[in-house]
């Protein structure tokens, strides 16, 4: 077994990266960098988050946008009651309300297994966006207005300076958890249902329950990453919300950089978001999703265990070169 | 005899899938440290009755008891941590994780999960469950990925891997079926490492060779009942069961 990291260390460790990433708000001149960095970000918190019910416990989730949407509405919803509520109150109940939905969502459906398991989420997708179309507070089809207020907290120069240092400092907490879950006797649980279900549950493991904690952490993590959504784009409408983009590229992220550990979506997220932010500026944004689904295709056939898988793959070769000798 | 010596108590179990009734009215005891084989034609719902015990499957009608707990609508996770282990008729490994990881699993779930249970670490888990292959010969294929194993080590895998919850049961479902002569030694000898420890056995088998070396008692099923249970060479002898084997 490999000697794995405290997470009396991994912590500070996290949180020391996430204080240097902070730091370029003041660096960094140019204002493109902060919507750039703040998708990049966005991207890692939701594939993060969707690789703890997909990853860790094997069930593939394609209702990613309705989590995310449930975060960006309850800030929506909470702008409209008191709009000079702190942001990180906003973030706090947006968190609670996808973590209940997803708790509400897994006690529905984790009794089905597979493909049936990743319909229902799809079709969550569906009821969820058909029931803000129609739901006149938020806006309805024809969106909402969100103003971010003019004194930006904290002395930040500009409002996306501060969603900015938000945002990395929620991939931080996202990453924290993921990896506090893996190394912990509750990843191993759910492993063991990921392997094979039944005997996980004749080993002891309290199957259903795991799952429960699973999909409610894994829906609250990306409502978490919504909830200042509304901020960014400061026009929220469901049509962009619950775009396609979600549920695909928190798939593909983990499934590009392997989704047996925390690494693979941070990784993915980091690389795939990037390129799609380069391919924006340079090409057009209209190839975003066509990328996505050739790297997808090409892994899925060539490397289905992700670049953590190759990365693995080839330490493990080189060590057994370095045996032989 | 009181009921307290009993370490598991069947009382007219029935299974019904549909309309054809796997269980009609099982009833079967085992006192702690029994050895009992369980031997019965295809089909004749040996396996239903293991799933039953163990919370895979509920009963219809009837009562399962363990240590004196009525026990028949608990889940299979909640019977496991009261020491009630099996293993699969079909290898059922943790794919993804090496041999002892697959061992970490009932060590961390159902070993340190009873009441008063020193809780281990999974470092320290993944110890023990070093100790337990050691026992069943598997400590050097400890760091392989255990979907990639033999057959006969796959069995050995899913034995230690009942052991390792610490039971005071262990229900083996045709354990050595498919396995050659000397591979069906090694499988008993496992079987026999049980007892040393005081663990009773329900042994699942179509290999009479080896029921009848490790049954204390033999008990055998047809369509769904118990048709005989005793002392093995008497149950042999019993006109019904060469019925049900030979035909009339």
């Amino acid at each position: 077994m490999h000697k794995k990291m405290s997470n009396k260390l991994f912590i500070p460790l996290v949180l020391g990266v996430a204080v240097l990433f902070a730091l370029l708000s003041v660096a960094v001149p140019n204002d493109y960098f902060f919507s750039a960095a703040y998708t990049v970000l966005l991207f890692i918190i939701l594939s993060t988050a969707w690789n703890i019910l997909g990853g860790y416990t094997g069930y593939v989730n394609f209702g990613t946008a309705a989590f995310f949407a449930m975060g960006a509405y309850s800030t929506v919803v909470l702008y409209k009651l008191t709009p000079g509520m702190p942001l990180l109150l906003k973030i706090v109940i947006g968190t609670v309300v996808a973590g209940l939905v997803g708790l509400g969502t897994g006690a529905l459906t984790l009794r089905l297994r597979g493909v049936f398991f990743s319909i229902a989420t799809l079709a969550l997708s569906v009821v969820v966006f058909t029931f803000v179309v129609n739901w006149d507070y938020v806006g309805g089809a024809r969106g909402a207005y969100v103003i971010a207020p003019r004194d930006v907290p904290f002395g930040f120069k500009r409002y996306i300076h501060f969603l900015y240092v938000v945002m990395v400092f929620l991939s931080a907490t996202a990453v924290i958890i993921a990896r506090a879950i893996e190394t912990s006797t509750i990843g191993r649980g759910l492993e063991a249902i990921r392997d094979d279900e039944l005997a996980a549950e004749c080993c002891g493991v309290p199957t259903l329950r795991l799952k429960l904690l699973s999909t409610t952490l894994s829906g609250a993590l990306m409502g978490m990453a919504g909830t200042t959504y509304p901020y960014f784009v400061s026009y929220v409408e469901p049509a962009s919300t619950f775009n396609l983009s979600y549920a695909v590229n928190s798939i593909a992220m983990p499934l590009i950089g392997g989704m047996t550990t925390w690494v693979g979506p941070l990784l993915g997220a980091v690389l795939l978001g990037t390129v799609q932010q380069v391919v924006q500026v340079t090409i057009s944004s209209a190839w975003n999703l066509l990328i996505v689904g050739v790297l997808l295709v090409l892994f899925v056939t060539l490397a289905p265990e992700g670049l953590m898988g190759l990365w693995y793959g080839w330490r493990k070769k080189w060590k057994e070169k370095g045996g032989a000798k | 005899m009181s009921d307290t010596n009993e370490l598991l108590m069947v009382k007219g179990v029935v299974k019904r899938f549909g309309g054809f009734t796997a269980l009609d009215g099982v009833d079967l005891n085992l006192k702690a440290g029994e050895r009992l084989g369980l031997i019965g034609p295809n089909g004749s719902g040996k396996s239903t009755l293991v799933n039953c015990i163990c919370g895979t499957l509920f009963n219809d009608e009837g009562s399962v008891k363990f240590e004196g707990h009525e026990i028949s609508r608990e889940p299979a996770h909640k019977r496991i941590r009261r020491g009630l282990a099996r293993s699969f008729q079909l290898p059922k490994p943790f794919s993804s994780m090496s041999v002892a990881e697959n061992l970490c699993v009932p060590i961390l779930y159902a070993a340190n999960a009873r009441p008063g249970a020193h809780h281990a670490t999974p470092a320290q888990a993944y110890e023990q469950a070093m100790e337990i292959l050691k026992k069943v010969g598997l400590a050097h294929k400890g760091h392989e990925m255990s979907g990639g194993l033999t057959q006969v080590d796959m069995r050995k895998l899913e034995l230690a891997r009942a052991i390792a919850a610490k039971p005071k049961l262990l229900i083996s479902d045709e354990a050595m079926a498919g396995l050659s002569n000397s591979e069906v030694d090694e499988i008993l000898e496992l079987l026999f490492l049980m007892k040393e420890q005081g663990i009773a056995v329900i042994m699942i088998e179509h290999i009479m060779r080896a029921v009848m070396r490790f049954s204390e008692r033999v008990a055998v099923l047809v369509a769904g009942r118990k048709i005989a249970d005793g002392d093995p060479e008497a149950v042999m002898r019993n006109p019904e069961v060469e019925r049900a084997y030979l035909g009339e």
